[in-house]
């Protein structure tokens, strides 16, 4: 590598100040600094420094969301290549290499998409603010085509990642300074202004919506809902048929043989790109509690938010939503990606040890709650964090003012 | 009386370079120094002039505002030059040394017979006082105060640190001749900590308290929250170990011991060991053809809190060790020994290294490199696990960065010194230099709040 670190330093004149291209420093210096650790000592202060910094921690939520994309890219495959064969039921495991290449058809233009106009922005802002790329985008450059239904217009996803780069973060000073999570900020942006392109059931399933534009009945009966989207709808269906009130606990007896727990476990179900697979997100879990990474106080007390509250509603009861079993509600509808990958947001969580504990909680409870009581925004978990995004400095400001009154009482006492 | 107190929060940093339990002797330094700007805040008053010659224990500056606290001279001998910066600030004053070494005699009696205005008086005129710093502001101790104790370590916690029992083996006597004196002082209120079955459990007239557990458990601030914490409006006072023993040495002789020991280590160091020296003595002196590179940082202090020097500085007034790591001046390939290489090499408190694999006996030869750029805080929670007090490091850091004063107050500025976050500062993703922050946030308070 000793003739990529000379050419670095023969093209380093040219980027600094004063040099020909003095302009482009900061993108000169990204290129630099990602190929080689640069050679800053410490000049104030502790005279060593611990090996990490946040390249290295960025790029491990990236490895950890590896499986999630992975997985994301077959599913796609999958469900692409069962609109066109017009079988919902088309065997899983089959062609696995055709729908592997089918689903990176589908996925990767999106990834480009999220990355390219992102760190663009970014590399602009940079430029302005004469500062190298911080390395933030790079986790949620990944994430945002994750959350995406698989038929998203490519110019959506642009704008949406616009929108969540400039108004979710450069405009509050970049990296480390942003209120809610950016890549939730690009689809909730979506969500409220293209509603169609993001809910209902033409979205989720690659190609369908064009299909049923072409000839709607060559897909008659073919539900692209998600597994949430499709729960009311089998009350429905079911009671025109009948003629009669159907039971709910019927309507989630057909649900669940519809969506098994395995299969909605596994992510065998339609959803965004990289939600589906609970089992995926967990791989992913696994890797940011190991390296310290992910708060697991968050992951466990979220999770244990959504539970009670899906035991709560379970005692209501009364129709399918309440009446599904909560642990239901924990494998579907990306609450575990929520869980896993955006609540654990470290700039728009809770920063305290124990406020990450209510954050989290609170985060899993209202996400539920949404889902349920509100069937209009099915995907409940996005909402719900961000709206524990806003509340986060409201939790974490009692908790240290409670360290406060701790030492005031100290002071009275004395 | 005795208590303990665990510190399970903290951190080990294994390095390379520990002192082999040698003491060997060094000849005082041709010149040695007495610098300002080794006491934070301090604005000297010369007393001397070049040229004129001195003795051990003769005053040199006092401090201008406080005209009690008096800064003495190491080693007698002649003023040789006054080294003055931009403005006229005094940086150094360097004393040339004569073979003599005469002292200033100073009129002791049993500490017994002392009262407690004599022995501020012997200390405040011997130019001893400078040694006792207080908290808050960790400046020079103002003796017109009242302090709610004395605290000593009777340990260092700190990587390469040296081992005080080890040093005061032979001067256990005066170490208890100090306390006494600094008993008179404080009346009764000295706090000792120590670890269990050292010596210095042994000591009279203190309040022991063991301390087990990872540094910083021997860092002052530490053990002063865990003992009896600092609330606006008061003082606690802090000494090191081997002053102790100097005060104990000046109520035998009427002398000032103008030397100390300290540790020399360090993975550039070919034979760490202990070293008798004079105060301020000059570093090459102490370290001739002792260091292995070229390519090497300094530190007078340990590597956590300690100031860079060049091979022809001297060694701080508080510093009782000398640390030489090598400089991390160079490009590291991301994929080898860079941001993204496996790092076994580098030692990491999170578990982004396999460092925590690694058997807790493996001993790691760390640079100055930052191993990364600035960054602002995204990673939370890892302060905390480094920072034994009931302190929010990460929310009082920002406060200090942004010169909120009641922030600082309510957050608890008024128990910490720089050294305190030194930890935070090495485990820090961010690479802040979070000490320099805190003193800066602690130079507020005083300007504005004391």
């Amino acid at each position: 590598m000793k003739f990529l670190e000379k050419y670095l330093h023969k093209m380093e004149p040219h980027f600094i100040k004063g040099g020909k291209y003095e302009k482009w420093n900061p993108l000169f210096e990204t290129m630099a600094t990602f190929a080689f650790t640069p050679k800053l000592v410490t000049t104030k202060g502790s005279h060593i420094r611990d090996g990490v910094d946040l390249k290295r921690t960025m790029m491990t939520v990236i490895l950890a969301l590896i499986p999630c994309l992975i997985f994301g890219i077959y599913n796609t495959g999958h469900w692409e290549m069962a609109v066109s064969e017009t079988n919902r039921n088309l065997p899983y495991f089959d062609a696995m290499g055709a729908k592997f290449l089918t689903g990176l058809g589908i996925v990767m233009p999106v990834v480009i998409v999220s990355y390219g106009v992102g760190l663009g922005i970014e590399f602009l802002f940079g430029m302005i603010r004469g500062h190298s790329l911080h390395e933030g985008f790079l986790v949620s450059g990944m994430l945002i085509p994750l959350t995406m239904p698989a038929d998203v217009p490519l110019w959506m996803v642009g704008l949406a990642t616009a929108f969540a780069v400039i108004i979710g973060k450069e405009i509050f000073g970049g990296t480390g300074m942003n209120v809610v999570n950016i890549a939730l900020t690009a689809r909730a942006f979506l969500f409220f202004a293209y509603p169609t392109s993001m809910s209902g059931d033409k979205v989720w399933m690659s190609g369908l919506g064009d299909k049923m534009a072409a000839n709607p009945e060559s897909v008659d009966g073919f539900s692209g809902a998600t597994a949430l989207g499709d729960l009311a709808s089998f009350m429905s269906d079911k009671a025109s048929v009948a003629g009669e009130v159907v039971q709910s606990n019927v309507a989630v007896q057909s649900f669940s043989s519809e969506y098994t727990a395995w299969e909605s476990f596994a992510g065998m179900i339609p959803g965004s790109i990289g939600e589906t697979s609970t089992m995926a997100c967990l791989l992913g879990a696994l890797v940011l509690v190991l390296t310290g990474v992910g708060s697991l106080r968050i992951i466990l007390s979220f999770f244990a938010g959504g539970f009670i509250m899906g035991l709560l509603l379970n005692a209501i009861g009364g129709n399918p939503y309440l009446d599904l079993p909560a642990y239901y509600h924990l494998i579907i509808g990306g609450f575990a990606f929520g869980a896993i990958f955006m609540a654990t947001d470290p700039v728009t969580a809770s920063q305290t040890a124990n406020g990450k504990i209510i954050y989290g909680f609170l985060g899993g409870f209202l996400a539920i709650m949404i889902r349920v009581l509100n069937p209009a925004y099915p995907e409940g978990v996005f909402l719900a964090i961000l709206f524990m995004n806003i509340m986060a400095p409201i939790i974490d400001h009692y908790i240290v003012q409670g360290n406060i009154n701790r030492r005031l009482k100290r002071l009275k006492t004395t | 009386m005795s208590n303990t107190i665990s510190i399970r929060k903290g951190l080990n940093i294994r390095l390379v370079g520990e002192s082999t339990k040698e003491i060997k002797d060094i000849p005082v330094s041709n010149t040695v120094c007495l610098s300002p700007l080794d006491f934070h805040g301090l604005i000297p008053k010369l007393v001397i002039k070049e040229g004129e010659s001195v003795q051990v224990g003769d005053v040199i500056f006092h401090d201008k505002k406080n005209e009690r606290i008096k800064f003495v001279s190491p080693t007698s001998g002649k003023i040789k030059q006054i080294v003055r910066a931009e403005k006229r600030k005094i940086v150094q004053i360097l004393i040339e040394s004569d073979s003599k070494q005469t002292c200033k005699k100073f009129e002791v009696k049993k500490v017994a017979d002392t009262s407690k205005e004599e022995v501020l008086d012997l200390l405040l005129n011997s130019g001893i006082w400078p040694s006792i710093k207080q908290r808050p502001l960790d400046i020079v101790a103002d003796p017109s105060n009242e302090p709610k104790g004395i605290f000593i370590s009777s340990f260092d916690s700190s990587p390469l640190a040296p081992d005080y029992s080890f040093i005061l083996k032979e001067k256990m006597d005066q170490v208890q001749i100090g306390l006494n004196a600094l008993n008179q002082l404080a009346s009764g209120k000295i706090h000792l900590s120590s670890r269990k079955n050292s010596d210095f459990t042994k000591m009279q007239n203190v309040i022991h308290h063991n301390v087990d557990g990872i540094h910083p458990a021997g860092n002052i601030g530490t053990q002063i929250h865990h003992i009896n914490p600092v609330n606006k409006g008061e003082f606690a006072w802090s000494i090191n170990i081997q002053d102790v023993a100097a005060i104990g040495q000046l109520f035998e002789t009427g002398c000032l011991d103008g030397k100390k020991c300290i540790a020399v280590g360090g993975s550039e160091i070919k034979h760490p060991a202990y070293y008798n020296i004079h105060s301020g003595s000059l570093l090459s002196d102490i370290l001739k053809d002792n260091v292995v590179g070229e390519n090497v940082r300094y530190i007078s202090g340990n590597v956590l809190t300690g100031d860079q020097k060049s091979a022809n500085g001297y060694i701080g007034f508080y510093h009782n060790q000398i640390t030489v790591i090598p400089e991390g001046n160079e490009y590291k390939f991301f994929l080898t020994k860079g941001w993204l290489g496996l790092g076994f090499d580098k030692f990491s408190n999170s578990r982004l290294f396999p460092t925590f694999l690694l058997p807790k006996s493996k001993r790691f030869t760390l640079d100055t490199n930052t191993n990364g750029e600035e960054r602002a805080f995204v990673v939370t929670g890892e302060l905390e696990k480094v920072f034994p007090f009931d302190i929010l490091p990460m929310h009082l850091t920002k406060a200090a960065i942004t010169e909120d004063i009641d922030g600082m107050e309510n957050l608890g500025i008024y128990e910490v010194a720089p050294e305190d976050f030194a930890l935070c500062e090495y485990v820090c993703t961010t690479k802040i230099n979070i000490q320099e922050k805190i003193r800066h946030g602690l130079d507020l308070i005083a300007s504005e709040c004391m």
